[in-house]
């Protein structure tokens, strides 16, 4: 399409004022999958293989929209009346939320298999060249002369695997001893250098401005960076224990009937688990389910212990009240 | 006769002084964002330009930007007339409201809207109601972008409009010119430029809002998301030279802009000079 | 005030359009600024005094409070000198090149902040070409509060410039020859005779360029570094909070702001409107 007739169409759309809601291409059915900010690529990878799949099965024209942010800004706007059919975040509380008001369904959990979760990962180290901090596990994050950077627990689910990861961690070395928790803790986070508000900020501190030792993040993400940046001058060690990052997807009902889209949404969250699917989500450094893909992608995931947020903090909702709201731990182990 | 500051060792160092620190402080930033954007050259950078999703974040922006105009030129207009042109109670009062915009922090100012058109806000939930949807569709992005830019015309007319009184316009009215007659030859050839400079720093404003539209928009790619947040995206996305192209088209139309603002002046003062 | 004009004196009303004007900017006024802060409102309103004033004192808060008031002070002061230099500059000398630094002034309002903040933290971190520039001195500026107020100061620099150089402009030539002709140095008549006429526009400036860096965030959370307690800004704050679905405490935080900044607008407003009078008294 040139310039002057997407510009022309635009302006005449507005004019109008006719498609207040509608988007530009209202004739065929659209579905918009409302998604953390750090999956776009990946979307873009996955959406054009399902528009070509139900094509074939349903003789039927349709077409996938992308909208990314924060998974909690994402919810707050769903919340707030953003129409998405599907959610496919990285943070399970970010759908309760939903779920909580009504718009996804209360077992959504048991809506798909494994949780509602197609692929999974954990939080893993990128380190620069042939680590020269020598860091292979959470203890090595507390030592004096390294730097770490991750993003903001407060404003990044992110930063918050990251934050109950090492919380896991040092509950398992010291036994559960309370204080040596919170001495670990708090030596951890003064090794912080630079809080950016989300993962890829982060990435840019590490990366670009050449800032920190080790950057934390999702296994995924620190495999994606290495390829991206060049698997020579960084290396990825994922620690031998850390937490089990969740992806959940639900289907946003109330939005989908609205949309008359409820069974096109419904298929999409299921394709994700097809074995094709699945094959891609690997291609993308995601650890999936699907056993044949597992096995072909066996030496890229290393095995390591990983442990569930409700084994260490009971539930999603007191790990959140307990670590992250204001005036909590968080805030007190920052506190100088 | 001698001017203060007019030796020539003292012009030297101020003029010396104030070069290399805009140069440093203004100019240093501008050519890092082209040579950032081109820094895989022009092949990758229009690559990245005439790609879909970066066009319709253009024209939706550039769109967006033409419906600001007029809401905040007739906006403007009417209120630097009001307190410029007469006096009543509560004249200070409407003249710091204005400034509302300016002290409330852009991310706030989507919250605000959001708050209330969005589906839980009171107004929102009826609108909710009769299927009609203003935030996170084009609306809302319109909606924030003039309350944001809503004070560049107004502030720009009054101190200029209060330093020339009303003496022209109310000779006009005793000879018995209609309203708009006064208007249209007393008052506008008089505000002209100043005028044009609030559309010009109104549409520098509208096209560059990130903080207030990134609430309100949704982002959805190829449909709610504006240049600044296209940018944005980009940036995540690791294609720094993707996001610096945009930010060069975004500074482009910033340079536009002020080439515009540039000729106006020239304009104007040539005028000056010849009557 | 001339004899035509002494005419119509006392009949202010006899220029068209009061209700249309007042209709217009009423309406605009309500529907586009006070509606939606209404909306701020109803939120405080579900918090009690007690719970306000927890969350607007909170620690955290109260040192980004500090950290952003600080940084915009330095900003502000720094932008007055530099605004005044720039501004005497354009409107005293010709040289050439003084056309493209007059538009340049202009740069930070049309420049989108997103981007300004993107590009100052690119030239600034260790591996920019201001940071390479600075290492050896051992000056960081990206991730400090330094970098909190440069980002603050290239964002509110036009505020001052262009409100000193219009006063600038319009100060008759016989100001500084009178004061030459009696003697004093450029120094001592600067001070003396010029600072007198440019001070109140440098004040205003000055302080509208502070309210501006109160609230700024695009640009500034790029180079910021954000760590508790020490380069968090207030605007950070709100952001955290609306991250956490807290809606009371991000319009909490936001009235301080919003507070702050009307105050202190109102109070340059009011200011200006007594100079402006004072001018036109002692005209007449």
């Amino acid at each position: 399409m040139t310039l002057p007739a997407l510009f022309r169409r635009s302006v005449l759309a507005i004019a109008l004022g006719a498609s207040i809601a509608t988007p530009a291409m209202a004739q065929e059915r659209e579905l918009l999958n409302s998604s953390y900010d750090i999956a776009r690529e990946l979307f873009s990878a996955i959406n054009p293989e399902f528009e070509a799949w139900w094509q074939e099965e349903h003789g039927e024209e349709i077409s996938v929209n992308q909208s990314h942010g924060g998974s909690s800004a994402q919810a707050r706007a769903i919340l707030q009346g953003l129409r998405a059919d599907v959610v496919t975040f990285n943070q399970v509380t970010d759908v309760q939320v939903l779920a909580d008001a009504g718009l996804v369904a209360e077992d959504w959990q048991q809506a798909f298999e494994n949780n509602a979760s197609p692929y999974y990962s954990t939080t893993a180290f990128l380190v620069r060249k042939d680590n020269p901090k020598g860091i292979e596990s959470w203890d090595d994050l507390v030592k004096e002369d390294v730097s770490v950077v991750f993003p903001n627990p407060k404003t990044s689910g992110n930063g918050r695997y990251t934050y109950l990861a090492a919380w896991g961690f040092a509950d398992q070395a010291f036994d559960g001893d309370e204080e040596q928790i919170q001495d670990f803790m708090r030596t951890f986070l003064a090794n912080v250098s630079v809080f950016d508000t989300g993962g890829r900020g982060a990435t840019t501190s590490f990366i670009e401005r050449g800032i920190g030792d080790v950057l934390i993040s999702f296994e995924s993400e620190v495999n994606n960076i290495r390829s991206e940046y060049g698997s020579d001058d960084y290396e990825v060690v994922v620690p031998p224990v850390s937490i089990l990052a969740e992806f959940p997807v639900a289907v946003v009902e109330q939005n989908a009937e609205r949309n008359g889209t409820s069974d096109l949404a419904r298929s999409y969250l299921e394709f994700l688990y097809r074995e094709d699917t699945q094959r891609l989500l690997a291609g993308f450094n995601y650890r999936v389910h699907d056993e044949t893909v597992v096995e072909e992608f066996a030496d890229q995931f290393p095995e390591t212990e990983l442990f569930n947020v409700e084994d260490v903090f009971g539930s999603w909702d007191e790990a959140m009240e307990t670590h992250f709201e204001g005036g909590a731990l968080l805030d007190q182990l920052q506190r100088r | 006769m001698r001017r203060i500051g007019d030796a020539p060792a003292v012009k030297r160092l101020l003029i010396g002084a104030a070069l290399v620190l805009s140069a440093l402080f203004l100019l240093l930033p501008l050519v890092a964002i082209f040579a950032q954007a081109f820094s895989q050259g022009v092949m990758v950078f229009w690559a990245n330009v005439s790609n879909y999703f970066t066009l319709h974040a253009i024209a939706l922006t550039l769109g967006v930007a033409l419906l600001t105009i007029p809401i905040c030129l007739v906006f403007g207009v009417a209120l630097a007339w009001l307190v410029t042109r007469f006096s009543f109670p509560g004249r200070r009062i409407l003249q710091t409201l204005i400034d509302i915009p300016f002290a409330v922090s852009p991310v706030v100012a989507g919250l605000i809207y959001l708050l209330l058109y969005g589906r839980n806000g009171w107004i929102g939930n009826w609108l909710d109601g009769h299927d009609i949807q203003l935030m996170f569709a084009w609306p809302g992005i319109l909606m924030v972008t003039v309350f944001v830019t809503c004070p560049f015309v107004a502030r720009e007319l009054i101190p200029l409009m209060q330093a020339q009184g009303s003496r022209e316009e109310e000779a006009a009215a005793t000879l018995g010119a209609r309203g708009w007659t006064t208007f249209y030859r007393v008052t506008l050839p008089n505000i002209r430029w100043a005028l044009l400079y609030g559309v010009i720093l109104t549409n520098a404003r509208a096209v560059g809002e990130f903080g207030a539209v990134s609430v309100v928009s949704g982002a959805i790619r190829g449909q709610t998301n504006t240049l600044p947040l296209h940018l944005e995206q980009l940036y995540q996305d690791y294609n720094a030279v993707g996001a610096f192209a945009c930010a060069a088209l975004l500074a482009l139309i910033a340079l536009l802009t002020l080439a515009a603002k540039a000729s106006l002046e020239w304009r104007a003062s040539r005028r000056e000079a010849l009557s | 005030m001339n004899q035509r004009a002494s005419r119509f004196a006392g009949s202010t009303r006899v220029l068209p359009g009061f209700g249309l004007s007042m209709g217009i900017s009423v309406l605009f006024i309500s529907l586009v600024l006070l509606l939606p802060i209404t909306g701020l409102f109803g939120q405080l309103a579900g918090l009690s005094l007690a719970e306000y004033w927890a969350i607007i004192t909170e620690g955290r808060v109260v040192a980004s409070y500090m950290v952003t008031i600080g940084a915009a002070a330095v900003a502000a002061l720094v932008n007055a000198v530099f605004g005044l230099l720039l501004a005497w500059v354009l409107v005293r000398y010709e040289f050439p090149g003084k056309r493209l630094l007059d538009a340049l002034m202009d740069l930070p309002f049309a420049l989108p902040t997103a981007v300004a903040g993107i590009t100052l933290a690119t030239l600034y971190a260790g591996s920019g070409w201001m940071g390479k520039l600075l290492e050896p001195t051992g000056f960081q500026v990206a991730y400090t509060w330094v970098g909190i107020a440069l980002a603050m100061a290239f964002t509110s620099i036009p505020f001052v410039v262009r409100t000193v150089q219009p006063v600038l402009e319009d100060l008759p030539a016989e100001v500084d020859e009178a004061a030459m002709s009696l003697g004093a140095t450029d120094g001592v008549a600067f001070r003396r005779v010029i600072m007198p006429h440019l001070w109140p526009a440098l004040v205003t400036g000055t302080g509208l360029a502070f309210v501006r860096s109160l609230g700024e965030f695009g640009a500034i959370i790029f180079i910021a570094g954000n760590m508790p307690y020490e380069t968090e800004i207030t605007a950070l704050m709100i952001f955290v909070k609306l991250q956490e679905y807290d809606y009371a405490g991000a319009s909490a935080i936001a009235s301080v702001v919003l507070f702050v900044s009307l105050a202190l607008l109102l109070a340059i407003n009011v200011w200006q409107g007594r100079f402006v009078r004072r001018l036109h008294g002692g005209k007449g």
